[in-house]
């Protein structure tokens, strides 16, 4: 905190004992430095350091992504090509020269790089296809999942928190800590797999796989996300198709992060319930409400998004088994089909999208501390 | 407005934190509450707000006017909160909340209980930041507590007790978190206030100094039982009771005398 500005002087009013001002002789830059527009500035530096930070650490994933996957024992060859065609020197020598293997691995970095700076990710050798845009295909699909499952975990863990919070030791508590057990400790395939049988085969409530009725159709491209596309369209009825896939592989997903987040939210609220502002808050006589709201969650809010912030992502590179068992076309299965199939540029692909993710979600949890608390603005 | 504490006894998990403690505040008048820690000097105090501790027990009475706070319902307490009887906490770090302007916490119970508009608040939060004497009162009105050095918080939280009026102030150890420089201002403030505002105050301390210094009346409590109750120059001067005389004893010789 070493630009804490001090009170400007104001012409020698009040008993000077009391005062623990600087020295007089910083009384000019202190006035300039308190003008009301000032406000606005600490925020934007705070974003321009936390943005230019996140560049240098996109480079550094994809060092990383780049550095791992060669490291990975395995030949990309003998992955793609057939028995025959491996037995053919000239082929193999072909086939690596294409996908630029015969080249030293310090060129290969540089030439992966400069295509990264072009929006190139290299061609999948499963798919054939630009590995960017197998990503555009899968990804949102995978954001939009991971994306209602933090939504409604974050809705219901925070809710289930404050209301165990200032329900202490008492039932619905104790209910809630059950819960919320439960949730953290199933496994997650095994759910999906219980709520598929249940939902869609037996009761028959829910549709099944994929994203949406295949005889409706997709909604025109946009966003990649179905919800999203549809409702920017005004098909309500893809729309209301997409909901209905997206909700029980949602809760499915989120039942572990709303267990999470009631577990965390609990802690924190009851954390700050005990803060000397919380108690000269209701020594105000404030409602109830505003002193919830405005005093306690505010500052519970801090560790709250923390823990948001990491469980989006780990939804996000967390997925496969949920896909796989609803059918969802997202980044999970096409990660895990690179990966078996040692598809290297896919690899990376897949690795550099979640690290970036992960960047993008920290990026966000800085800023809303700056938002949230003006001390993390201000150092 | 008298604030009159009778038989108020508390008990917290089984154990008797106050055994049926007396005391009367009178407008105008700073009545100063020694004892060491653990007497039940600031139990006594949150006690008139209503904010003890989960579980507390409480029986006795305590009358402002005609009203015993005690059986208030809580819609009505909460109404006397902040309006009527106000608070300051011991140490100002903990007391403001950190992501707030000092102009909401100014101003919020203000526009809560007197149902002032935001410019009549903040009009009238500015003026208040004057009175206990902040540099800037309109530059003031938009910081956060961070930027503010230890006795200037506990002057803007002097300030936040007094927005709505009231005509009790409780004072729960207000200069003990300060540098001793510092103290000597926050009091002057203190007893210029209950002076000007005719403010009913109850000053908590164990420092006895802090005492002499303004309280007019002097209660001394020992185990959660008042165990000596006067004057200030009476208690101080001439002690009834061994256990003041061992608190007076303790001090320095040249800060009473």
């Amino acid at each position: 905190m070493s630009d804490t500005p001090g009170p400007p002087p104001s012409g020698g009013a009040g008993p000077s004992s009391t005062r623990k001002e600087p020295p007089s002789g910083s009384a000019g830059p202190l006035t300039t430095r308190t003008s009301p527009r000032r406000g606005a500035h600490p925020l934007a530096r705070f974003l321009v350091r936390r943005v230019l930070l996140a560049v240098l650490m996109a480079w550094g994933i994809t060092l990383v992504t780049f550095v791992l996957t060669n490291l990975v024992p395995g030949d990309p060859v003998a992955a793609n090509l057939g028995q025959r065609a491996l037995g053919d020197p000239a082929i193999v020598a072909q086939w690596r020269a294409e996908h630029g293997l015969d080249q030293p691995l310090w060129r290969q970095y540089l030439l992966h790089l400069q295509g990264l700076l072009q929006g190139d990710l290299g061609t999948s050798q499963q798919s054939h296809r630009p590995v960017s845009q197998d990503l555009a295909e899968f990804v949102p699909a995978t954001l939009e999942l991971a994306g209602a499952a933090i939504l409604v975990s974050l809705v219901l863990g925070v809710a289930f928190g404050v209301v165990a919070a200032l329900r202490r030791d008492r039932l619905s508590d104790h209910a809630l800590r059950v819960l919320s057990l439960i949730g953290i400790s199933v496994p997650t395939f095994w759910l999906a797999l219980v709520a598929f049988y249940v939902f869609f085969y037996r009761l028959q409530l829910t549709p099944g796989s994929g994203r949406v009725d295949a005889a409706l159709g997709l909604a025109p491209a946009v966003t990649g996300m179905q919800t999203v596309d549809a409702l920017l369209a005004g098909r309500w009825d893809i729309f209301s198709s997409a909901v209905a896939h997206l909700v029980t592989p949602a809760l499915v997903l989120a039942l572990y992060t709303i267990g999470l987040l009631t577990r965390f939210t609990r802690s924190a609220v009851l954390e700050v319930l005990g803060q000397d502002y919380v108690r000269a808050a209701r020594a105000k006589g404030l409602p109830g409400r505003v002193v919830l709201f405005r005093y306690v969650l505010r500052s519970a809010l801090v560790p709250i998004i923390t823990v948001a912030g990491l469980a989006f992502g780990s939804l996000l590179s967390g997925t496969v088994l949920v896909e796989a068992i609803f059918a969802w076309p997202g980044i999970g299965q096409y990660a895990y089909k690179s990966a078996t199939t040692l598809d290297l540029p896919a690899v990376m692909g897949v690795g550099l999208v979640v690290g970036v993710v992960y960047l993008v979600i920290n990026l966000v949890v800085d800023v809303l501390y700056g938002v949230i608390d003006p001390r993390v603005r201000l150092q | 407005m008298t604030l009159d504490i009778g038989g108020l006894t508390v008990s917290i998990g089984g154990k008797e934190i106050l055994r049926g403690v007396d005391l009367r505040l009178e407008a105008g008048r700073v009545h100063g509450l020694a004892g060491e820690s653990g007497s039940g000097k600031t139990m006594t105090g949150l006690a008139v707000l209503g904010l003890l501790p989960h579980g507390a027990r409480v029986s006795g009475a305590i009358r402002l006017g005609e009203r015993d706070l005690l059986t208030l319902p809580p819609k009505e307490l909460n109404r006397v909160r902040g309006g009527e009887v106000a608070m300051v906490f011991q140490d100002p770090a903990t007391s403001l909340h950190p992501m707030l302007t000092i102009g909401k916490q100014l101003t919020e119970h203000m526009r809560h209980h007197l149902k002032l508009g935001r410019a009549e608040a903040r009009a009238r939060a500015v003026e208040l930041l004057g009175k206990v004497r902040i540099p800037g009162p309109e530059e003031a009105y938009g910081r956060f507590p961070h930027q503010f050095s230890g006795g200037m918080r506990q002057r803007i939280a002097i300030a936040i007790a007094l927005a709505c009026s009231p005509k009790v102030l409780i004072a729960d150890e207000p200069t003990t978190a300060l540098d001793v420089t510092v103290q000597a201002g926050v009091l002057r403030l203190l007893r210029g206030l209950c002076d000007e505002l005719g403010l009913a105050v109850l000053l908590v301390t164990h420092d006895l100094g802090v005492m002499s210094a303004v309280a007019d009346e002097v209660s001394v409590m020992k185990d959660g039982l008042v165990v000596e109750s006067g004057p200030r120059g009476q208690v101080l001067r001439e002690p009834a009771h061994a256990y003041t005389r061992s608190l007076l004893d303790s001090l320095p010789d040249a800060e009473l005398r």
